[in-house]
């Protein structure tokens, strides 16, 4: 496959990932918190191409489930009946904005059959779903808290480079203060500030806040050096001769150089911040039940019964593995392109 | 000498700025250890409040700082509310542990990386190289919840590791040798899970300056002169590509901590990590707070290490300064 190819095909990957993750309502084939108590942990549902009658169907279907009789929570595959996978049907509604609702599902079965298709958790809430929703949650408190920490950090970081002098020192100390401590702990001690019992839509403006402040600095101090170098440049001089006022030369002259920057920043920093999100729902300091985030879901694992027995769960994981891939695949070709190093 | 000492004071002020900016959100922060007790119908407000007198809840800010100073100097570092005892034994207790493992962590991965990086660096573009990229950038890939997770898994599918803890149940009957076999048993996973997420970084950077070196025209000169390879690679090409390493173990050591306060919640290890999480719950902000200085120590330390070795290595940091 020649450079171009491959570059296409990931960067078709990253945009259709981030599309399913976007409109998690029509990919999902239910709702996040829609419970189907008589199936706890069913395994993912199998998709078939061969009828009972040994004839070919080119739509596949599914088979329903049956309790096994004499195991709570083991299943056989029923296979009375069969349930063809149908496209674009009408399913439960969700919300695409506040206030624009849909109901169209891209997969679904007819009404008595269940598609599962990475199976269910404890409450038989359809884990693929979840995930969908979960990572909707994940990744954008990643995207807003990426940038609202590179917004703060590139306009504290132009201002501490431009002018100079005691503005400078002062924030270069406040940016070592924050450097100073892992970003874990740096991130319990800023958790630990905010409220601890809130609503759930309150709790991921709160997750992003986290993010944001404790995201800033890195940026601003890589601004700071790149201002450093670009206000000396000669165009730069010469507007400033000209009597060009600061903003100008700010916006005009400054800005455009560090935007590459910021862009390189952002994809390195986004995984980082989606980790962040993660890490916090998975101790349980994030976002709540019934929500899901890729946080939460992971948490699922931390039950011994689950780890073990239920290796569905584990979807979420590897979710986290293919996104973060492309992240870093994204942030080593825009690295590369620009050729600014992140140190 | 003089450089060292005076990036000392420097660090030195730099906690005490942590130290005053954490003690400051924490105060300020909404609720404290008292509103729990609030709820409580069975305790009377009375008591509540004879209770945040005691413990000098109520007084002003600068005062409890002070205070708090003060009690750094009896070793105290505070009072936790929820253990109901100076928090400095409390924590050091558990931070001894975090250091254990973060320790053989730190080695673990170096040993790994310097190998790894320099077999990359040697076959730059075969397949060594190529295959030890891929396996890096999907250990990059993996966060280190997904690798705690999956060890603990592997322990308990196999049995071959404990699933947590430090110590098994019968470890005072074990002679001394003994105990550090189960001790290095109980050790692994967690020492694993560490340096398995921090070796891509750190492989990565011996490659990058290993390869750097590898093309100086003093080492093709050293070849020339039929210098073995081994020896080239480890004795002549390392050292100089030290330098740009020697800065990335203090990183590595911040974000060994921080990883490590996650990996130790997911497989039981009795570390910082359970610790702080329940103090942030339960509001214990004496806790929160010493963790938090703990672990700007140890970064700072690892930073301070660093300059310390490159000064001892490079001798034009040494003479530099003269």
């Amino acid at each position: 496959m020649s450079d171009r190819a491959k570059r296409n095909a990931l960067l078709s990957l990253f945009i259709a990932l981030h599309l399913v993750v976007i409109l998690p309502g029509f990919f999902s084939t239910q709702g996040y918190a829609e419970q189907s108590r008589d199936l706890p942990f069913s395994p993912p549902t199998r998709l078939h191409f061969v009828r009972p009658d040994r004839h070919f169907s080119l739509r596949p279907f599914i088979y329903g489930w049956n309790q096994a009789a004499l195991d709570i929570g083991t299943y056989e595959v029923d296979r009375s009946q069969i349930y063809p996978i149908r496209f674009l049907v009408r399913g439960s509604t969700y919300t695409i904005v506040k206030g624009i609702t849909a109901s169209t599902h891209l997969l679904g079965v007819d009404k008595p059959g269940r598609l599962f298709l990475f199976g269910t958790d404890d409450f038989g809430r359809d884990e693929f779903s979840r995930m969908l929703y979960g990572g909707r949650i994940s990744i954008l408190a990643g995207w807003i808290g990426a940038a609202i920490a590179l917004f703060t950090g590139a306009i504290v970081g132009l201002i501490s480079g431009y002018s100079g002098r005691w503005v400078d020192s002062v924030t270069m100390r406040l940016v070592e203060l924050f450097m100073a401590l892992p970003w874990l702990y740096l991130l319990f001690a800023v958790r630990a500030i905010l409220p601890l019992r809130i609503e759930t839509t309150d709790t991921f403006i709160l997750l992003i806040a986290v993010v944001g402040i404790i995201g800033w600095a890195r940026p601003a101090r890589l601004v700071r050096s790149m201002v450093l170098t670009a206000k000396e440049r000669n165009f730069v001089l010469a507007a400033r001769a000209m009597g060009a006022s600061n903003f100008h030369i700010l916006r005009k002259h400054i800005l455009p150089q560090v935007l590459a920057l910021l862009l390189t920043m952002a994809a390195y920093l986004i995984p980082q911040f989606i980790l962040a999100e993660v890490t916090l729902s998975f101790l349980g300091l994030g976002i709540g039940e019934p929500v899901p985030s890729w946080g939460t879901l992971l948490a699922e694992l931390q039950k011994y019964n689950v780890l073990v027995n239920y290796w569905w769960m584990y979807a979420p994981g590897i979710a986290l593995v293919a996104l973060f891939l492309i992240y870093h695949w994204a942030s080593s070709t825009i690295q590369q392109r620009v050729g600014v190093p992140l140190t | 000498m003089k450089q060292l000492a005076v990036r000392l004071g420097q660090r030195l002020l730099l906690l005490v700025g942590v130290s005053l900016c954490t003690f400051a959100l924490l105060s300020a922060a909404p609720g404290n250890f008292f509103d729990d007790l609030k709820l409580n119908p069975q305790i009377s407000p009375a008591t509540v409040s004879a209770l945040q007198a005691q413990y000098g809840a109520n007084r002003p800010f600068p005062e409890r700082y002070a205070r708090w100073v003060e009690s750094i100097f009896r070793g105290d570092w505070g009072y936790s509310l929820s253990y109901h005892c100076p928090v400095g034994g409390l924590v050091w207790q558990r931070a001894r542990n975090t250091l254990l493992l973060t320790a053989f962590a730190v080695l673990l991965a170096w040993m790994l990386a310097i190998p790894w990086g320099i077999a990359e660096a040697l076959y730059k573009g075969g397949w060594v190289d190529r295959t030890g990229e891929l396996i890096l950038a999907l250990l990059l890939a993996t966060p280190d919840v997904l690798f705690a997770l999956l060890l603990l898994l592997l322990a308990a599918r196999t049995g071959w590791f404990p699933t947590g803890g430090m110590s098994s149940s019968d470890v005072t009957q074990l002679s001394f040798a003994q105990r550090i076999g189960d001790l290095s048993r109980h050790l692994f996973l967690p020492v694993l899970a560490l340096a398995l997420t921090t070796l891509p970084i750190l492989a990565r950077h011996v490659r990058s300056a290993m390869i750097g070196v590898l093309d100086a025209p003093f080492l093709i000169a050293a070849r020339g002169h039929g210098i073995p390879k081994s020896r080239l690679l480890y004795r002549h090409a390392l050292p100089v590509a030290l330098n740009s390493l020697i800065s990335l173990f203090g990183f590595s050591v911040g974000s060994l901590l921080s990883i490590s306060l996650l990996v130790e919640v997911i497989l039981s290890w009795p570390g910082l990590g359970p610790l702080v999480i329940e103090a942030v719950l339960a509001r214990d902000i004496y806790v929160v707070v010493a963790a938090t200085m703990f672990s700007a120590v140890c970064l700072i330390a690892g930073n301070l290490l660093a300059d310390f070795l490159l000064y001892c290595i490079d001798p034009r940091v040494r003479t530099a300064q003269s």
